[in-house]
């Protein structure tokens, strides 16, 4: 489904990603996770073509992404940090996105846009949001369009409790329907719930891909983030 | 592995059965970019402070043409600045727009074109509704419709100049700082630095080289071609006269056309260049 081949990118003299290779499927929830700067949200954008790299094929179901832009029809985005235009009223964006995307109403998952009551705050303009409410329309206009492969850049930052675990439970209903899940998230618990596999990027390199239950009986550890340390201990020797 | 692969094929034919482009995304992209550009009230403002020139022109003069003349130094001087200030500033605030468009199944031409095309028409309108439609009331003759079409090239050539200067640099300041030195430059240096050279050449004939040298610049160009159109060549002497014979005839006029085309389009060419392989 996503196959990622030699992928390199520099920013000045900075290598953010080097040479990386990923293959990942339908079915999967694959958490990313690396130190600060490790080069994730580099990956998802590059996936997403906003990022042109160096070296490199990105093959989205076969076709190398970067030639045409309709394999953005299938991914459904939830970026870092949602920057929308400042003056644009919540319902104007949400009609803008259902038009940009020529999608036919019965195709649309609008579960977010009620659960997070989101009809309510239609006629407020972007930029009066406060950072979790725009967290909030990022995540209803991700899962809108039912895409096949969602990505979700740091999630459930900035979200109120609540809102995460409604989130939460949305990503662990789209699993079932033979979705490809990517996250990032610092948050190790909410990976141990959602993610079937872990990506391990440090600088910019894949230190590993495994299913979670690999990296379990790999380390004989329950928890993710202890698995982790303990990876990364084994390799410091 | 082989199985999966197979799996994986059965399902993309599925997926490519669903795609189809949408129609014109382009414009679609620009109409959002004119709703964008209306919310801010700067080109409403523009389109009443030309309006307000204007009429006050044609009504302080009681020939049209000197009215004309009064306000071809609006539209050299003002309208590029406005023109090219604007379009770079928004550029720059519409990049969260941008990335917003670049998540979704459009291509990054498409994008840009549409950005263009809706700065490009808002200008376009503030300029033909503030000074088009009193040319059009107090003169109405040919050279009143040079002079609007003079003001709608040069506004396209300013804004595809603003677009690069946008892509040029991702700091704002600096790509404001190059936008001002653009205008700077086609405004006041270039034809400062023209009368230099001529005065340091004047023991030769320099009149053809000065024809190529307004090329260079759609200020000029749209100067020159307004000056011909109000008889005002008479007063420059052997220039005027060579001008004249250029620039009015059929072939000359021709040429500055396609020159200032070159000056709306070469711009935008090499900015939508960069801006396709560059990161947002």
């Amino acid at each position: 489904m996503l196959h990622v081949q030699q992928l390199s990118k520099t920013f000045g003299k900075i290598q953010v990603l080097s040479q990386l290779n990923i293959y990942v499927e339908r079915g999967q929830a694959v958490a990313i996770i690396g130190p600060n700067g490790s080069g994730k949200t580099t990956l998802i954008k590059s996936i997403l073509g906003m990022v042109v790299p160096e070296e490199g094929t990105i093959l989205f179901d076969g076709k190398p992404v970067g030639l045409d832009a309709q394999y953005r029809r299938f991914i459904g985005y939830m970026p870092q940090i949602g920057r929308y235009p400042d003056n644009m009223q919540v319902g104007q964006l949400f009609d803008m996105m259902r038009d940009l995307r020529q999608a036919a109403p019965e195709g649309l998952d609008e579960e977010l846009i009620h659960a997070y009551r989101l009809p309510d705050i239609y006629h407020k303009t972007m930029r009066t949001l406060s950072g979790g409410t725009r967290q909030k329309v990022s995540a209803a206009l991700a899962f809108l369009f039912d895409a096949p492969v969602m990505i979700l850049d740091e999630p459930t930052a900035g979200l109120d409790p609540l809102s995460a675990e409604i989130l939460k439970e949305k990503v662990g209903r789209e699993k079932q329907q033979n979705k490809l899940f990517l996250i990032t998230s610092h948050i190790m618990s909410d990976l141990e719930e959602l993610a079937t596999d872990v990506l391990y990027l440090v600088e910019g390199k894949v230190v590993f891909l495994k299913s979670m239950q690999a990296l379990r009986t790999e380390t004989g550890e329950e928890r993710l983030g202890k698995a982790i340390a303990k990876i990364m201990e084994q390799q410091r020797h | 592995m082989k199985v999966a692969t197979v799996f994986k094929l059965g399902q993309s034919a599925t997926l490519r059965a669903e795609t189809k482009r949408p129609p014109m995304p382009m414009l679609k992209v620009a109409k959002y970019a004119v709703y964008d550009i209306l919310q801010n009230r700067f080109v409403l403002a523009y389109m009443l402070f030309l309006l307000v020139v204007s009429m006050s022109f044609f009504n302080l003069e009681n020939d049209p043409v000197k009215g004309m003349m009064s306000l071809l130094n609006i539209i050299l001087i003002v309208l590029p600045l406005v023109s090219i200030v604007f379009a770079t500033i928004h550029l720059y605030n519409s990049y969260e727009f941008m990335e917003l468009m670049l998540a979704q199944p459009l291509r990054r031409s498409d994008i840009f074109m549409g950005q263009y095309l809706g700065m490009a028409a808002s200008l376009c309108i503030a300029f033909g509704v503030g000074v088009g439609v009193p040319v059009l009331i107090y003169d109405g003759s040919g050279s009143g419709a040079i002079l609007v079409l003079c003001g709608l090239l040069l506004t396209l050539s300013f804004v595809s100049m603003a677009f690069l200067a946008t892509v040029l640099s991702r700091d704002k300041a600096r790509g404001i700082g190059i936008a001002l030195l653009l205008w700077f430059f086609c405004t006041i240096l270039y034809d400062g630095l023209v009368l230099m050279s001529m005065f340091a050449f004047s023991d030769y004939p320099l009149e053809k080289a000065v024809i190529g040298l307004a090329f260079l610049n759609p200020v000029d160009l749209a100067r020159i071609a307004m000056l011909l159109q109000l008889d005002a060549a008479a007063l420059m002497g052997y220039t005027g006269a060579l001008f004249q014979h250029f620039f009015g005839s059929v072939t000359g006029g021709g040429i500055s056309l396609l020159a200032m085309m070159a000056w709306i389009v070469l711009p935008l060419w090499w900015a939508a260049r960069i801006f396709q392989k560059k990161d947002i």
